[in-house]
């Protein structure tokens, strides 16, 4: 009976139930004057202006534009991030010298540099996908560091003693064994991409999602402005179902 | 005349050694050393004995004995300071192709189903695949997993991916099979029926075997002979001749030879043991003293 549920639409419905709770309690206290109407608008008026920004500001070609540099920008963070990943745990002592300071530059606010990468890329998406890639390289590197050398000792020792070579070795046990650290790396490294995607596009006024948040913020729109900031959510939301199909398909059950 | 074990011989040196027939596993003065803050500890030293073609040979000693480091050392995992360790009459160096290892702890691949696991060392050696599935299927029967085959570890129990790790040892035919403690973590009813698993298969295999085990029970169902590991350094204290009758089950523990061989092993566990305990306890204390 537990499974059923737990496997069922009732999750689902709760955290959707809760949702609407939260957005109707909001919108109560907006309309009783509690929260200022001119700072957080109504959630009803937010979810009206849906409909404006699709008729009006092509918000499918932004969600596109703004998701495909999320795309090129997660796909070069996966291949450059892993490889560096590997580079490091392959040679102790790049890791000995490089995890620390790795490690800060994950804080480090890369989207105040975005001058330094107009100089460079131009005033082009090309600069956008860049930020992104460089902000969020760190978690994919860590994580798949961390993965790599989680990898349970018996487990390299069964590979040992069924005398695997080295590559064997890492594409049969080391790898497979770090997937799931790599997937946590890569979802976060696509959340500081999108974070920084969006922030560059609003700090140039150019391209997708962030340029539209610019503007409507620009003219005060705010109902508006929160309806383009939900596309963000949305285009977060479909990298986070794909990433767990992925990881799913490559590694089915943990 | 002193009644003396055919098998053994004292040498001067007090060290037991054991010649037979047709050794398939020789172990030869093997020593492994390990570098601690406290200078150099000898885990096993000196250690000699052999294997026959078929035999079953439990290694039993108390904790901190240096059985798993005598187990890594004859796997190749680690390397021996001095001695050696050859197969068939040939010195191995290194993992062997014909020594196929169980570990204690939990050593299932999680990303890979039943089947999949036991097909694990023949997809390694490029055998297609077809072949191997149908290979792995007969390991899973032999250790009684039919129905399995597409479970992953996660979704059994530990009796079963212990013997799923068993089933794909054996899926890699190894000349001798060994095993660290394989039912440690397991609890007694599942280790006695686990144990007859074990008897049924050494007998439809005849396979050699050489069993690591702190367990007395376990050593006496299963074994052909038991050496007696002293505690630190680890030397053989004795080897004794199991000769219960075989085909054996579980229900031999309840016979009066049984219990006559476990208080023989009992008798000289128990001097190593209570040595190892009062060790430890006066590391604790000297622990206890520094801080």
């Amino acid at each position: 009976m537990t499974r059923t549920w737990r496997g069922g639409a009732l999750p689902a419905l709760l955290g959707i139930g809760t949702f609407v709770i939260a957005l109707v309690l909001m919108e109560l206290l907006i309309r009783a004057g509690a929260i200022n109407r001119f700072i957080v608008p109504l959630p009803s008026q937010v979810l009206l202006s849906f409909w404006r920004l699709i008729a009006e500001e092509n918000i499918l070609d932004r969600f596109l534009l703004t998701g495909g540099e999320a795309l090129v920008a997660g796909v070069l963070l996966t291949v450059v991030g892993m490889s560096v990943g590997i580079l490091l745990h392959r040679i102790p002592l790049l890791r000995q010298a490089c995890e620390t300071w790795i490690a800060a530059f994950a804080s480090a606010p890369i989207v105040l540099m975005y001058p330094l990468f107009l100089v460079i890329f131009g005033r082009s998406a090309v600069t956008i996908i860049m930020i992104g890639f460089t902000a969020a390289l760190p978690p994919v590197i860590l994580k798949t560091l961390e993965g790599l050398s989680g990898t349970r000792r018996v487990l390299i020792d069964v590979g040992r003693s069924f005398n695997l070579n080295h590559s064997q070795l890492f594409w049969k046990i080391l790898l497979p064994a770090a997937l799931p650290a790599i997937f946590v790396g890569i979802r976060l490294g696509m959340i500081f991409a999108l974070i920084n995607i969006v922030g560059v596009e609003f700090l140039i006024n150019f391209g997708g999602l962030g340029q539209l948040i610019n503007d409507l913020a620009e003219r005060y729109d705010l109902s508006g402005t929160y309806a383009a900031i939900s596309f963000v959510i949305l285009v977060s939301i479909c990298f986070f179902v794909l990433t767990e199909r992925v990881e799913r398909w490559l590694r089915p059950i943990d | 005349m002193p009644a003396v074990d055919p098998l053994t011989d004292q040498r001067p040196d007090g060290a037991v050694r054991l010649y037979n027939a047709d050794p398939i596993l020789t172990v030869d003065d093997l020593v492994k050393r390990f570098q601690t803050p406290d200078g150099p500890v000898t885990a096993v030293d000196r250690v000699s004995f052999s294997v026959a073609r078929g035999e079953f040979l439990a290694v039993i000693g108390p904790s901190g004995c240096g059985k798993s480091t005598l187990f890594n050392v004859i796997g190749g995992l680690s390397a021996a300071d001095e001695g050696r360790v050859a197969v068939s009459g040939e010195t191995v160096a290194g993992p062997h192709r014909a020594i196929g290892m169980v570990f204690q702890e939990e050593s299932t691949f999680p990303w890979r189903t039943a089947l999949e696991n036991v097909a694990f060392p023949l997809e390694v050696v490029g055998m297609p695949k077809a072949e191997r599935l149908d290979r792995a299927r007969h390991f899973i029967r032999l250790v009684g997993l039919d129905g399995f085959e597409r479970h992953y570890p996660a979704e059994l129990s530990g009796g079963m991916r212990q013997r799923v790790a068993m089933a794909r040892t054996l899926a890699f035919e190894p000349t001798i099979l060994m095993m660290d403690e394989p039912f440690a973590a397991l609890d007694e009813q599942t280790r006695l029926l686990l144990g007859d698993k074990v008897l049924q298969i050494q007998q439809d295999l005849q396979q050699t075997t050489l069993l690591i085990t702190h367990n007395i029970t376990e050593a006496v169902q299963l074994s052909d002979r038991v050496l007696v590991m002293t505690y630190r350094p680890g030397r053989v204290k004795r080897i004794i001749t199991i000769d219960l009758p075989r085909p054996r089950t579980s229900a031999i523990v309840s016979s009066d030879a049984f219990g006559r061989f476990v208080a023989q092993i009992w008798s000289d566990l128990r001097e190593e043991a209570s040595r190892g305990i009062q060790d430890s306890e006066a590391h604790l204390g000297r622990d206890e003293a520094t801080r």
